[in-house]
């Protein structure tokens, strides 16, 4: 929206495409991240209502990385398919990139309420973990795309290895909660990870 | 060996007809200015009447006397505005929009450039005196960056040879290696590690002999700007932006290849030479094309940015493993 604006203003400096690149690339990156720390923050802060939010955020995403792949095949290749599959194939950070665009997709697809129903909770929530490999190919494509400055990546990078590790805990602690209480023992360590 | 047969010239290697049309007109020009000096008008002739200058006054000192040069392109000039605020100067920022403002209380004065390594004259020489050695002349060059953009700007200057020459190099000397000012205080990219500090540079003495290759000290017909490298930077228009240094403060001499600083941070990806060459590619993106700033299509990115006449100084080398 803001580089709607700014491009109706003509204010998007001496490289406009190179402009719309970054940010639509930067904005993707922003809203998986978002989408990832919904569940985090509705549990630690106790919102449960923050989940109506997450597909919205996750379909912002969606919509910007493909605004972001678009600029990428109309103003940088031009639909110059035989440059575009070299790319691919060359250039690993466009090969991870693509890759995590790709991932993306089904998620968009399957984000309907009918969609889960017709999928089931169980599987639904399993193939939206993709999410997490989507998130990391984000990154790494970012990662490698810089020339020299790894500061703006390694922030993702970092917040995004918060939000994953968050996860991990979650999922050990349960595990460990588990076998504790198959084994008849007390469920004491379940109180602090809550 | 790279030996090219016929089949292998691409129509995009070609000579583009308006560099061959100038060439027609540098010629015409020199039979006319030959004329015109036996008449004893000569050098006013040469004298630009009108020389390309900053739209909208960027408040820098203009110019006097400019020579225009056979060198320059007849493209269409990249609007100061964009030259000016469009900037990879990483000392500041690696931001490119960054830098314009952050360069702004710079100081360039007083400015010493050391001038040592393999040479009879060593001296250090304060950068008004190296500017007036020459006359200067306006050069309207293409600039082709390595990320992929590319713009057209009247530089000022004068050759390196000039310089050169009134050093007087020794046999010893095979490389020019040039070094930008180390100034944390004033340069806040210097504070973080992002590059090896302070920059350098470097030109085979060939490259650096020849008449493309610029002393520069201004642009659109005034001082250079900040952002741009002021107060004294090179402008080598057949490889990419980066072997330009800028902000010059040393100019060595040497007898081996210089480790210039993209090549120790990336050694895969930028190769000492760096010549324009749409045929190699950066390891993570096409060469073959530019996007001219300003341009909304691409356009095909031309052997030696289009500076055919270096091509000579290549014969026989590789120029994929001496990329």
């Amino acid at each position: 929206m803001r580089l709607g604006w700014k491009a109706y203003q003509q204010d998007l400096g001496a490289n406009p495409i190179e402009v719309i690149t970054h940010a639509t690339g930067d904005w993707t990156l922003r809203f998986l991240l978002i989408t990832l720390s919904v569940t985090p923050l509705r549990k630690i802060l106790k919102q449960p209502w923050l989940i109506r939010f997450r597909r919205m955020f996750g379909l912002f995403a969606f919509f910007y990385v493909c605004l972001h792949f678009l600029t990428y095949i109309w103003l940088d290749k031009f639909f110059n398919v035989h440059e575009m599959l070299a790319d691919v194939v060359k250039r690993k950070f466009i090969t991870v990139g693509f890759t995590g665009f790709v991932l993306l997709i089904p998620l968009a697809i399957t984000s309907t309420a009918g969609w889960i129903r017709r999928l089931g909770g169980k599987r639904w929530q399993t193939l939206h973990r993709l999410i997490y490999v989507s998130a990391i190919a984000g990154v790494i494509h970012y990662l490698w795309l810089v020339k020299a400055d790894r500061t703006k990546p390694l922030e993702y990078g970092f917040i995004l290895f918060v939000l994953l590790a968050y996860r991990v805990v979650v999922w050990l602690g349960a595990r460990f909660v588990q076998k504790g209480a198959l084994r008849g023992e007390l469920l004491k360590p379940a109180k602090t990870l809550e | 060996m790279l030996i090219k047969k016929g089949s292998d010239i691409k129509w995009s290697e070609v000579t583009p007809q308006r560099t061959y049309l100038d060439r027609r007109k540098f010629l015409a020009g020199m039979a006319v200015a030959g004329t015109t000096a036996v008449a004893g008008l000569g050098v006013r002739n040469l004298i630009s009447p009108s020389v390309v200058r900053a739209d909208g006054g960027s408040g820098l000192a203009p110019i006097q006397g400019l020579q225009k040069s056979p060198f320059s392109t007849t493209e269409k000039i990249t609007p100061f505005k964009d030259v000016s605020n469009y900037n990879n100067y990483y000392e500041f920022s690696t931001d490119k929009y960054e830098p314009a403002a952050l360069a702004k209380n710079f100081r360039t004065s007083p400015w010493k450039v050391t001038i040592d390594g393999h040479v009879k004259k060593k001296q250090v020489l304060d950068v008004d005196e190296i500017i007036k050695m020459a006359s200067p002349e306006e050069r309207i060059y293409r600039h082709r960056c390595v990320e992929g953009w590319s713009i057209v700007v009247p530089w000022i200057g004068f050759p390196l040879s000039e310089l050169i020459k009134r050093a007087e190099p020794l046999d010893k000397a095979k490389f020019v290696e040039f070094t930008t000012i180390l100034d944390m205080r004033q340069m806040p990219g210097q504070r973080t590690n992002v590059l090896d500090w302070p920059y350098v540079e470097g030109l085979r003495m060939d490259e650096a002999m020849h008449p493309l290759a610029l002393l520069c000290f201004g642009m659109y017909g005034a001082a250079l700007p900040n952002q741009d490298g002021a107060p004294l930077r090179m402008v080598v228009p057949w490889k990419y932006g980066f072997k330009s240094a800028k902000a010059i403060v040393r100019i060595r001499f040497v007898d081996k290849q210089p480790e210039n600083t993209w090549n120790r941070s990336a050694p895969n990806e930028y190769g000492f030479y760096s010549n324009v060459n749409p045929h190699v590619d950066h390891p993570r993106w096409s060469q073959a094309n530019e996007r001219r700033l300003g341009e909304f299509f691409k356009r095909p990115t031309l052997m030696f940015n289009g500076y055919d006449q270096v091509a000579s100084l290549y014969n026989g080398m590789d120029l994929k493993k001496n990329f």
